[in-house]
């Protein structure tokens, strides 16, 4: 479809959005009327920017279903993303929500050229995280053979991609670089024993070099997927050309702000991603502050498609971390630590990678009266903290109990994250 | 190299599930062998614990042991003589300070107390000390 | 539809079947070849009997995929399960699979009285294991919403059933009942703070005893659920009566042996479950021995239903145990130990329930060459048996290193398994 074509296309169905939400979403009804809009004032593209921003914490905000345009009746699935503190962030689906989510990814799927003769090891997480079943019904939906090996146990996934004949992976970069460890101490060469050609790669900040790293020691071509919980899941990825994120038009918008200022961003220009998704039914997803940095690129794609593409992400623009494809925010963290009277109030994150895998270390204080010489039950502490840390934030944390009074201090603004990775 | 060799202090480390009385039938052995227990100490584990124990004839001690079901290792540590005062530990700390230390414990032993160590370089440990002046115990002095 | 009406249906396909098999399948022509029958043999339902058995040991000895009668095209999903040894057993499913086993659960649900309006809450473990799956989809078939908690976490479980309106669970008796304890001790009271009415419960074993427990503390209806990952994945469950596990006889054929001369037992006595799937493509399965103790009841159902009901399982004919609704057999933990230098040949499995919760513990001897007074290392050791065992048998387990000598020796057949529980 031709760029004036899609835009056509984007206006109508933008204009349908915001008569949508402005009628059946109280939320963003209100929202609308504070910025002393209404569904007419689109009559743009470039309108578009009239329309009030969405932040996650609309979404803690509105937990668990406020922010629901639809009767639940019409609701067939839920997942969950771990909120910045205590409360999950919901997010609802209709069976339209499903289908365009499954659509939007077996596109990006298509278009790397996986179909029916593919076998698809999903080894993303299934359940409440979207990205295991996300993918999941992609592969599905292209007629592609599913190995639903969702995480752990590598060894086991090694010998299926090997005697499976699975020819794509879907998983976070720093697993698929692990498993190339291990399959190596295993005696397999993914070159030579195994059909695997294809990574789709994603939920965690990676390189170019680690690409290039994949592929000469798997011979594996890494595509880069961007998408998130509060989008659906997993949405779009690299076609073919691997230069860039196509975001396919009929489903999402895509603007570039600067994030102080919240004014748009030209093609090239860096800054602050903010996705409206354009057909979500279960409730609004309208100019969302996604956090990620990154830029539009201007040039139109070699493989012909006229959707915009996104670079690479560079960064955020807040404290969130990505620990092995979860996202982690130190006041998750400080929440999770609280509950506990042996601990003090000071606490350290330090992320690091060993072997590809990215490990996160907590360290804490602990209480002087909490001290005991019973070294067993100390160690049991430290065992219950990190159970509890993973509890909450889904991700495995190792727990360091340090003397009171050792961790820095900050005046101002705390920096609780030491991030050793190098990418 | 060879001289320092006799500032080796063989310990017996006896590997003990976590079940009433291990320390028990660790100490009637010992008894029933004559075998005398210079220094002592439990470390516990997640289930099980490690007795360390020096004695005057640790070989001895060992095939009893093992006679007797124990699983029994040497480990080689050393023993610092101290002043028998307040201050004593200290005076020894500032020759120490380079030497990663595993475990330790002590006892007294009038006029003296001992400080027993497992060191991670145990021979370039017992040149610093020496060469720091410290007085270490001498394996004749237990065996 | 009447059982004799139901019967002729099963004569048809079964004859459908066999032939099939005969014909294009390699490995079941030479078991029948071994047994001296042809297709032609099967002229009445009785004549199932001549038909060689299936066990567990075919599937391991055909992997991958040795046994699998659809083109590789036709394939659409792989499960696997972990076999008694090493190498686990590969489940495909090919398009129609997928449906008939979702169908299967979907009308299971729709007997116990689960229909568009409810919100099922899956705990079933989501990936290679069928149980998550399994469910999603057939709750998906009758249009209620999933909600995908998969396991772990128990607070954000609670959290979601209450906040999601949850009506339903899925998960096995034992979780079901520690997530009751953890709802009280959050001060959350099932009955009058959620909407939570019933529990789809299955995939270890359980009794009446623990249905009451469940159904007095919880105030919620609990409907005992069967399958087996080699039959698709979790298949039959209880229709709301209550009474015996619907099977649905267009799609299986339940018979009842002795499990020592493979002979039918008389009706309504006890015996091993042996399973024919009427319908299965990927990977066929005839006369299947599961394993498991139970009976048969032929009498139409008060509910009107005329298929068969099995009750509710009675034991094992091998040594498997299930923890946490894994199948675990000693074999596997013997080839697990076996890899670790550092323990010797005798082990035990010690199983128990705390609180709700089944524990596996296994103790196991040091040897006296890996022992080295350091206490850390002996952790070390610990912690790596315990991971490789985690891994192997996808459950968790704990690990107690004992001293040589100290556990008990057998002469003749080892008595591996102490079984602490109270069902």
């Amino acid at each position: 479809m031709p760029k004036d074509q899609l835009d056509r296309l984007q206006l109508k169905l933008l204009k349908i959005l915001a008569r949508r939400v402005y009628d059946s979403s109280p939320f963003y009804h209100e929202r609308m009327r504070e910025a002393g809009m209404t569904p007419q004032d689109i009559r743009t593209l470039a309108d578009v920017t009239k329309l009030p921003f969405m932040t996650k914490k609309d979404l803690r905000d509105g937990y668990p279903d406020k922010l629901f345009m639809r009767d639940r009746s019409e609701l067939i699935r839920y997942h969950a993303s771990s909120g910045t503190t205590g409360k999950p962030t919901i997010v609802g689906y209709t069976r339209n929500d499903v289908e365009n989510w499954s659509e939007s990814l077996a596109r990006a799927l298509t278009s790397i050229g996986l179909g029916k003769e593919d076998v698809i090891q999903v080894s993303n997480t299934y359940g409440l995280f979207s990205g295991g079943l996300g993918f999941h019904y992609a592969a599905e939906k292209i007629g592609a053979v599913v190995v639903p090996a969702s995480t752990g146990n590598t060894e086991r996934q090694l010998e299926l991609i090997r005697d499976l004949e699975v020819t794509a992976i879907a998983a976070t970069p720093s697993y698929l670089m692990y498993m190339g460890e291990v399959a190596e101490k295993m005696g397999i060469d993914i070159r030579r024993d195994t059909k695997l050609r294809s990574g789709l790669l994603g939920a965690e900040p990676w390189s170019d070099r680690m690409r290039d790293r994949i592929y000469e020691t798997m011979g594996v071509r890494g595509f880069n997927c961007f998408g998130a919980s509060e989008l659906s899941g997993p949405m779009f990825l690299e076609c073919a050309e691997q230069d860039g994120i196509h975001f396919w038009g009929d489903l999402a918008l895509v603007e570039i702000i600067d994030p102080d200022s919240g004014e748009p961003l030209g093609p090239g220009q860096k800054g602050e991603m903010v996705v409206t998704m354009l057909q979500k039914e279960a409730f609004p997803m309208v100019r969302y502050r996604m956090g990620d940095i990154t830029s539009i690129m201007e040039e139109p794609c070699p493989c012909g498609r006229a959707h915009p593409r996104l670079t690479r992400i560079q960064g955020r623009v807040d404290d969130m971390i990505i620990i092995r494809g979860i996202n982690v925010f130190p006041s998750q963290v400080e929440h999770a630590l609280m509950q506990h009277r042996e601990l003090g109030n000071e606490f350290q994150i330090v992320v690091d990678r060993k072997d590809h895998m990215d490990s996160m270390l907590v360290r804490v204080e602990l209480r002087p009266e909490a001290f005991t010489d019973d070294i067993v039950e100390l160690n049991e502490l430290r065992e219950y903290i990190s159970s509890r840390l993973k509890g909450v934030l889904n991700v495995s944390a190792k727990v360091e109990l340090v003397q009171s009074g050792t961790l820095p201090r900050f005046e101002g603004k705390a920096k609780r994250v030491v991030d050793r990775r190098e990418y | 190299m060879s001289d320092i060799g006799k500032y080796r202090i063989k310990q017996l480390s006896i590997f003990s599930e976590n079940r009433p009385s291990r320390l028990g039938a660790v100490a009637k052995v010992l008894r029933d062998g004559k075998i005398n227990i210079l220094g002592f100490s439990i470390a516990e584990g997640a289930g099980y614990g490690v007795i360390r124990v020096l004695v005057d004839r640790p070989e001895e001690a060992r095939d009893l042991l093992t006679k007797e079901g124990f699983v029994v290792k040497f480990t080689d540590v050393l023993a610092i003589q101290m002043e028998d005062r307040p201050g004593g530990l200290f005076d020894l700390t500032d020759q120490m300070k380079d030497i990663n230390i595993e475990y330790g414990y002590g006892y007294r032993s009038p006029p003296y107390a001992v400080l027993i160590i497992r060191v991670e370089d145990i021979d370039k440990s017992i040149e610093k000390l020496i060469a720091g002046g410290l007085h270490l115990l001498d394996n004749v002095a237990f065996h | 539809m009447p059982l004799s009406e139901l019967k002729s249906l099963q004569l048809k396909e079964l004859k459908m079947l066999v032939y099939k098999l005969y014909t294009f399948s390699p490995f079941y022509r030479q078991k029948m070849k071994g047994k001296g029958v042809t297709p032609e043999d099967v002229q009445t339902l009785e004549d199932v009997t001549k038909l060689p058995f299936m066990t567990k040991k075919d599937l391991r000895d055909g992997y991958p995929d040795k046994l699998f009668l659809a083109h590789p095209r036709e394939v659409v999903r792989y499960h696997a399960s972990s076999g008694t040894t090493g190498k686990p057993t590969i489940m495909g499913y090919t398009q129609n699979d997928i449906q008939n086993w979702s169908e299967s659960v979907a009308r299971g649900l729709v007997s116990a009285g689960i229909g568009t309006d409810d919100v099922l809450q899956v705990s079933y473990t989501y990936g290679l294991f069928t149980g998550g799956l399994g469910l999603h989809y057939a709750a998906e078939r009758i249009g209620a919403a999933v909600v995908p908690a998969s396991t772990g976490n128990t607070e954000r479980q609670i959290d979601l059933i209450r906040d999601m309106g949850v009506t339903a669970i899925a998960a096995t008796p034992s979780y079901l009942l520690h997530l009751g304890e953890v709802a009280e001790k959050m001060g959350i009271d099932i009955q009058r703070d959620t909407k939570l009415r019933m529990g789809i419960l299955g995939a270890e074993p359980w009794s009446q005893r623990m249905r009451d427990r469940i159904q007095d503390r919880l105030g919620i209806k609990a409907i005992d659920i069967y399958g087996a990952s080699e039959l698709s994945g979790p298949l039959w469950c209880e229709c709301s009566e209550q009474q015996g596990i619907h099977v649905w006889s267009d799609l299986a054929l339940v018979e009842i042996i002795d499990s020592a001369t493979g002979e039918h037992v008389a009706p309504g006595e006890k015996g091993e479950l042996v399973i024919t799937m009427l319908q299965k493509e990927a990977l066929p399965i005839i006369r299947y021995r599961l394993g498991d103790v139970t009976t048969l009841d032929e009498e139409v159902c008060p509910c009107g239903r005329a298929h068969p009901r099995i009750g509710r399982i009675q034991g094992r004919v091998d040594d498997m145990i299930i923890i946490r609704g894994i199948n675990v057999f000693p074999s596997q933990v013997e080839h697990s130990l076996m890899t670790n230098p550092e323990v010797g040949n005798e082990f035990q499995i010690v199983i128990d329930r705390k609180g709700a919760l089944d524990t596996m513990m296994v103790r196991a001897e040091l040897r006296p060459e890996a022992f080295g007074d350091r206490v850390f290392e002996l952790d070390a050791i610990k912690d790596r048996i315990t991971h490789k065992l985690r891994s192997t048998l996808n459950v968790g387990v704990t690990v107690e290193l004992v001293e040589p000598g100290s556990l008990p020796r057998f002469e003749g057949k080892a008595k591996r398994v102490v079984d602490k529980r109270v069902l």
